[in-house]
């Protein structure tokens, strides 16, 4: 009755979808044979089971694996009917094809239930798992993010402790008949290689080595902690040489090499969403309608507050879609005055950013030079000691407060610049991404200021301020290191120092102003580049403190709990949520230009910082890059003519010209994909008027 | 499951729990149904009782387990998925279905209900992404192609165990 019709008209269509890249792509995925005939099953039972017996045999027939029963939207008494149909057919195959049938089944039965077992060693599945039943997928995006950045840096850490502290400490305490090399450096000036780090200064008050654990100094400088700990030149294992400065070399880059293919392996999903769609809005109206219930939650409230975010978001898109016709409607006269506010607010926003970064580069200056000044004095005595952490601490304290403020200067600028609504958050996020990561990177680069700052003919010789810095990678480590315990330090007395009394005020006290203010939302972007600029610090400071990886797990690892609690108890649920797949791709892509500029600090350092010729594996090279050079003039005269070639521009520019070349390729053939695509669907629209295939819709 | 479907029939009957069917009241005290907008669609999609009175035995309680799973592939979520949406169960979405399922979604009473020409707009934006042989009606084929690259789908369609 109602149904056939439909059924008739929709038969010639479909044949023109089936023909779209996109399905042809799903297809290949699926084993089977067939094509939508099955998923169209009626929803009268008899009618579907009809079908689906008349497709059985002639599906069996030829193919090895047929879908299993469970992919078959159909109910339970059916699926047993269809089982059976198929195992009826079985009996007419051959012995062999009806063994590979059952292996193959079987097989796909252990690993679903290796899969499923592996599933439940997964970190904190239950926690994440329940977060998203209560706050929805945007919030548990954050804590994902969170579990993979504690097992980047979990296998950061075993890369660098079993390459470079391993071998250091075996050979330093001779454990298994091991030894060490020290070569001293020669053609080197003496007046370099000086260098005394106050390590057990014998009987101390307490508070020194509370002091020196919050700084890196002291007894912490001499551990295996800092870079002036790996003196070592090669370490001998009974016959076998360990070549230590090379290794060192090799697991630096290995540690970036990794982090970076394992971000771009984890956004790859995402981006080929993006990439897919066209480039109008990819159907985000369909994908918020169809797609917008979250079956996870089970809370009424949560139900609440999840209608009432839907609405808003809808309302958003379309009041978003009439302010672009209003835009596109506007005269000349307007555009003008929008473009030079703009270029005016574009103007005051350099200046707070200059303002943010020349604060950065005074705090450093000054607190280099007056922290050095007191290793001097006597340091153990009470005013001078605490006044002296603070002033260690200042660049730190000063790079939180830039992070701090800068932020809301941005948000409260951008109303004036009349945007849609999405390009304002988008823009202010990418503004604030901007000062996180760039206050780091005038931090280093006040640093590097100050070490190789030379006035005379001695300290040129050295290359860097060897008086100051007998050991400067130690130095720009330590740094790295306070940044990290500042950092965690900040966010646990965020939460119990703003988060909870917060709490406690409005469950208490119902004056209007505080009920006004309410709990404060959980702000998923502000709390994802305090991660990030975290993990950038890790990443950074490896090279300079090979053990900082492992802080950084310890640190990411308590902030999962902290975070995790004080969204629980003191946090309300967000009106405007940012949705989940577009989140984790930006996410993600945060973290690669915070890998990407972590890579030019450390370039500079390796490459072209003379590095400190009193401490460190790299005290008998220039540069510490110095080491690869040397160690390939070591190598067979065949081999090191191939790594000739290979660096040589003969080779490069070719190579660069062939990766052009598969680059456009690959353009051309997503354009002719659209346009294949384009044409199905007109050709459908004229299919459904052709007096051939059906009667016309009145 | 079949301890949380015991759970929900009365005492004399959870012997033979296997062949008797619960009244829909009791289904829809179920936690994960009970926060849900299209509760009643779903009780009506997977109930096979012949009286229409949406009852469910312990294969319809199944079957919906099985498909709002983890481990259902998306062709046969979103087969459930179209049949859950079509309101007036015409086999296809027209304008009424899309109208009642944006209500549903904004939730229920007046003031979260979209106005009459956002309404109109929203609508009108959905079919122009999804609505390929432009009759101004969704029909499974293009649904599903419109779902399978909607990225949020497979995320959000799962319930909580």
């Amino acid at each position: 009755e109602v149904f056939l019709p439909e059924e008739l008209r929709a038969a010639a269509p479909v044949d023109f979808l089936q023909e779209l890249p996109s399905y042809q792509s799903a297809l290949r995925r699926r084993a089977a044979a067939g094509g939508t005939q099955e998923r169209r099953a009626a929803p009268r039972g008899s009618a579907g089971l009809r079908a689906a017996e008349a497709r059985g045999p002639e599906q069996e027939g030829g193919e090895l694996a047929a879908r299993p029963a469970r992919e078959y939207p159909l109910t339970i008494a059916e699926k047993r009917r269809l089982r059976d149909c198929q195992q009826a057919d079985i009996k007419y195959i051959s012995g062999w094809k009806q063994w590979k049938r059952t292996s193959s089944k079987s097989l796909k039965k252990v690993l679903n239930e290796v899969r499923e077992l592996l599933s439940y060693l997964e970190l904190w599945r239950h926690d994440i798992h329940s977060i998203e039943g209560k706050f929805g997928t945007g919030i548990q995006s954050y804590f994902s993010f969170l579990r993979f950045l504690v097992l980047l840096n979990f296998i950061i850490f075993i890369l660098m402790f079993s390459f470079v502290t391993l071998p250091s400490i075996i050979s330093k305490y001779g454990i298994f008949n091991s030894s060490f090399a020290k070569i001293p450096p020669k053609n080197i000036e003496a007046h370099c290689t000086v260098y005394k780090p106050s390590g057990n200064m014998g009987l101390v008050y307490f508070y020194t080595y509370l002091k020196d654990l919050l700084s890196g100094t002291g007894f912490l400088e001499v551990t295996s902690l800092f870079y002036g700990y790996y003196t070592i030149d090669a370490a001998w294992l009974s016959i076998l040489r360990y070549n230590l400065p090379l290794a060192y070399l090799l697991a630096t880059f290995a540690y970036l090499a990794l982090s970076l293919l394992w971000i771009i392996k984890r956004s790859v999903e995402g981006f080929k969403q993006n990439l897919v769609h066209d480039e109008d809005q990819f159907q985000s109206y369909c994908n918020k309608v169809f797609a917008g219930w979250d079956f996870c939650i089970t809370d009424p409230n949560a139900a609440q507050l999840k209608h009432r975010s839907l609405q808003y978001e809808l309302q958003t898109d379309l009041e978003e879609e009439r302010l672009k016709r209003k835009i596109a409607d506007r005269t000349m006269k307007e555009k003008l005055r929008i473009y030079s506010l703009r270029i005016f607010i574009n103007i005051i926003v350099i200046a707070v950013l200059s303002g943010c970064f020349y604060s950065i580069y005074r705090a450093t200056v000054f607190s280099q030079e007056n922290s050095n000044v007191s290793i001097g004095h006597d340091i153990r005595t009470d005013s001078i000691g605490a006044a002296n952490l603070l002033v260690q601490y200042l660049p730190s304290i000063v790079i939180t407060l830039a992070n701090f403020i800068a932020p809301q200067i941005f948000s409260f600028l951008i109303k004036f610049e009349d945007y849609s609504p999405a390009f304002e958050i988008r823009l202010t996020l990418m503004r604030c991404v901007f000062v996180r990561l760039a206050n780091i990177g005038v931090l280093l680069f006040s640093l590097w200021s100050q070490i190789s700052y030379c006035a005379t003919d001695q300290c040129k010789a050295c290359g860097y301020n060897y008086e100051l810095y007998p050991c400067w990678e130690s130095e720009v480590g330590q740094e790295m290191y306070k940044l990290m315990i500042f950092d965690f330090i900040i966010i646990l007395a965020g939460t119990l120092f703003v988060d909870f009394p917060r709490k406690l005020l409005v469950t208490h006290c119902s004056c209007k102003p505080v009920q006004w203010c309410g709990l404060q939302e959980f702000g998923i972007s502000d709390n994802v580049l305090e991660i990030i600029y975290g993990q950038t610090i890790c990443w950074i400071g490896t090279f300079f403190s090979p053990l900082l990886p492992a802080i950084a797990t310890i640190k990411y690892f308590f902030i999962f709990y902290i975070k995790k609690i004080s969204l629980i108890h003191t946090r309300k649920p967000a009106a405007r949520p940012i949705r989940a797949s577009s989140s984790n791709f930006f996410f993600l892509v945060v973290l690669l230009i915070g890998l990407v500029l972590a890579f030019i600090p450390l370039g500079i350092s390796i490459a072209h910082i003379p590095s400190s010729k009193a401490c460190g594996p790299f005290r008998n090279f220039n540069t510490s890059w110095a080491v690869v050079p040397d160690t390939i003039l070591g190598f067979p005269t065949g081999l090191q003519q191939v790594l000739h070639g290979i660096a040589s521009e003969a080779f490069a520019v070719p190579f660069f010209m062939v990766i052009c070349l598969i680059m456009f390729y690959f353009i051309a053939l997503a354009g002719a994909h659209k346009r294949v695509v384009e044409q199905l669907r007109e050709q459908l629209i004229m299919v459904r008027f052709d007096p051939l295939f059906c009667t016309p819709k009145v | 499951a079949y301890k949380r479907f015991s759970e929900l029939l009365p005492k004399e009957e959870r012997e033979n729990a296997c062949s008797a069917r619960v009244p829909k009241s009791r289904i829809l005290t179920l936690p994960e149904l009970r926060a849900n907008p299209f509760r009643h669609r779903i009780c009506r999609v997977f109930s096979t009782s012949d009286n229409g009175d949406d009852s469910m035995s312990f294969e319809d309680f199944l079957d919906m387990l099985s498909v709002f799973s983890d481990s259902a592939t998306s062709d046969i979520k979103s087969h459930y998925a179209f049949r859950i949406f079509d309101f007036d169960d015409d086999g296809t979405l027209d304008r009424k279905d899309l109208e009642k399922l944006v209500n549903c979604l904004t939730g229920q009473g007046k003031e979260s209900q979209l106005s009459d020409e956002e309404m109109e707009q929203l609508i009108r934006n959905i079919l122009e992404e999804s609505d390929i042989d432009k009759d101004g009606t969704i029909n499974l084929s293009e649904f599903q192609h419109v779902v399978s690259r909607s990225p949020d789908f497979t995320r959000y369609g799962g319930l909580q165990r």
